[in-house]
């Protein structure tokens, strides 16, 4: 295989959030409820979050779009899910920050297997694909 | 025509992107530019940059004269009658946006009918669905048929004697359809509508004869046909234009300003208010004379041949879903289709990173995405300098990043 260079994109951990995606599906007793859309593009994410006591204690997504936006949507509701919401809004900094190509500090936060997004930095066309479930947290 | 030949004169396509020889095929979206072209602007702006139709000097004479005989290039080019029925505009979109506030709040009234159909970019939706808004018209879509046409006998139903517009595109960006305009403008014509054309993949392609057409508008850019960006044509039949109010006021139109009341200057330039697109016009001219030199008629069948190339070998991949007429004869050179299981955007990653730009996403038709249930497609499009050997390297790429997503995940 000869794409060397996009591997840095399709980490392996990100082709299995794609393709395996978890919490997948919509909330009965959510909460929060969120739809976001990309123009340019068409993708889409239907967010549904369960917020008690100031802590996330579920979410789950739906959408359409590429391999980037729905793994992102994946890794994200897997790492604020039991973080509070002040957490949830840290990761949502840092991962902006870091998708961005700009320095962060993690602040002894466990940011999982959203670091392997790092690799999008480097393909501008792609940043929004990543940032789209983010900015529907948010 | 030598592909070979008039490829060399497009200076962006001798280079490489991400460590290969770069193989342009967003032509669609927008097209490349030949070095006629780029010289022209160049020598507008070192040796006579000036505003037109104003003040005595030399530098001023020349950069009118040359303005102006762009439009009658372009008059020729589609062959209006005179160049009072050629309106410079900033494009495609400004040109139908014109028609649909100064004809369209002019002439509409509560329960007349527009009439567009499903494949329509949204340049030729959104103009006429405000309009709709503001007069209380009725906005109406011809169907499709199943390989993305439309049928004569679906338009013969959609528009009726409350019909006041039709407004079709003649080519289409996603479907590479070729509409047959002229029988839809008869159509349009017998119920007592004038017909509007969005000709923006259609004047780069093919010969355009808006006298044999018949329509009453015809919209394009230049910037699709090897010329620049922010330019446009408004083509007007000129009993329609000699009625309609201008959208924009300013310098330029006028005759006379008095303090309460003003009057315009006469056509076509009282539907150009403002300081015009003077290097833009004159670049589009330049495009236009390129294109003549290679002969509409040739751009076409080429295009026909390498659509007919490429529906061939991408329909040889399994898993791969080609949009619209299978037939090459029935399109321009622009394909749309899916990738099995890998998303339209990954597809443009993974070929971009072999040096192939193709365009991914809804390309501004959601409706017709919607119509082809599907959020977003792929496209490729192909214009005058590409050849058999970029659409070879297409399908190599298509078939790498399928075993790209299939065998390393």
């Amino acid at each position: 295989m000869s794409f060397n260079n996009l591997d840095a994109l399709y980490r392996q951990v990100i082709m299995d959030h794609y393709k395996n995606p978890r919490n997948k599906g919509s909330l009965g007793d959510g909460n929060l409820t969120v739809d976001m859309n990309n123009p340019t593009c068409g993708d889409r994410i239907h967010l549904t979050m369960k917020v008690e006591d100031g802590k996330v204690t579920d979410a789950k997504f739906e959408g359409e779009g590429c391999s980037i936006s729905m793994a992102s949507a994946s890794m994200m509701t897997q790492t604020i899910i039991g973080q509070d919401v002040e957490t949830a809004s840290k990761l949502s900094h840092i991962f902006s920050c870091m998708i961005q190509g700009k320095d962060y500090d993690e602040e002894n936060l466990d940011l999982g297997d959203i670091e392997a997004l790092q690799g999008v930095s480097k393909f501008p066309a792609r940043i929004k694909c990543a940032t789209l479930a983010w900015k529907a947290m948010e | 025509m030598n592909n070979n030949e008039v490829r060399k004169l497009f200076p962006i396509l001798d280079q490489e992107v991400n460590g290969h020889p770069l193989v342009y095929l967003d032509s669609a979206a927008t097209s490349q530019k030949p070095v006629q072209v780029i010289e022209v602007l160049d020598e507008y702006y070192r040796e006579y940059n000036s505003n037109v139709h104003r003040g005595v000097h030399t530098l001023g004479t020349r950069a009118t004269d040359r303005y102006e005989a762009a439009r009658e290039k372009v008059r020729k080019f589609i062959n209006a009658s005179s160049i009072e029925e050629i309106i410079f505009t900033r494009g495609t979109t400004t040109a139908i946006n014109t028609v649909a506030i100064s004809y369209g709040m002019e002439n509409l009234e509560e329960d007349d009918e527009i009439v567009i159909s499903y494949m329509e970019h949204h340049s030729n939706i959104i103009p006429w669905q405000q309009l709709a808004k503001r007069t209380g018209a009725k906005l109406k879509y011809i169907p499709l048929q199943e390989d993305g046409s439309i049928s004569l006998e679906e338009a013969r139903k959609t528009i009726t004697s409350k019909t006041k517009i039709v407004s079709i595109m003649h080519v289409s960006n996603v479907l590479g359809v070729i509409n047959p305009i002229k029988e839809l403008t008869a159509i349009a014509h017998e119920n007592g509508a004038i017909m509007v054309v969005d000709g923006a993949q259609a004047a780069p392609h093919m010969k355009i004869d808006v006298r044999d057409l018949n329509c009453d508008f015809f919209a394009f850019s230049g910037h699709k046909m090897c010329g620049p960006t922010g330019i446009g044509v408004l083509y007007g039949k000129r009993e329609h234009l000699e009625k309609m109010e201008p959208i924009e006021f300013g310098g330029e139109m006028i005759d006379f300003v008095g303090l309460q009341e003003s009057t315009w200057k006469e056509l076509p330039w009282k539907f150009e208010a403002g300081t015009p697109i003077i290097a833009g016009a004159i670049g589009l001219g330049a495009a236009i004379d390129f294109l003549n030199e290679i002969g509409p008629e040739n751009i076409l069948e080429h295009e026909h041949r390498l659509a007919s190339y490429a529906l061939e070998k991408m329909s040889a991949i399994e898993g791969l879903t080609i949009y619209g007429p299978k037939e090459a004869e029935k399109r321009a050179g622009v394909i749309t289709f899916n990738l099995e299981d890998v998303h339209p955007h990954d597809v443009a990653t993974v070929l971009d990173s072999e040096g192939i730009a193709i365009r991914a996403g809804h390309h501004c038709a959601q409706p017709l995405m919607k119509w082809l249930n599907v959020s977003s497609t792929a496209r490729a499009s192909f214009y005058l300098y590409n050849t058999e050997q970029d659409i070879d390297r297409l399908v190599e790429g298509l078939v790498k990043t399928k075993e790209y997503f299939t065998n390393v995940f």
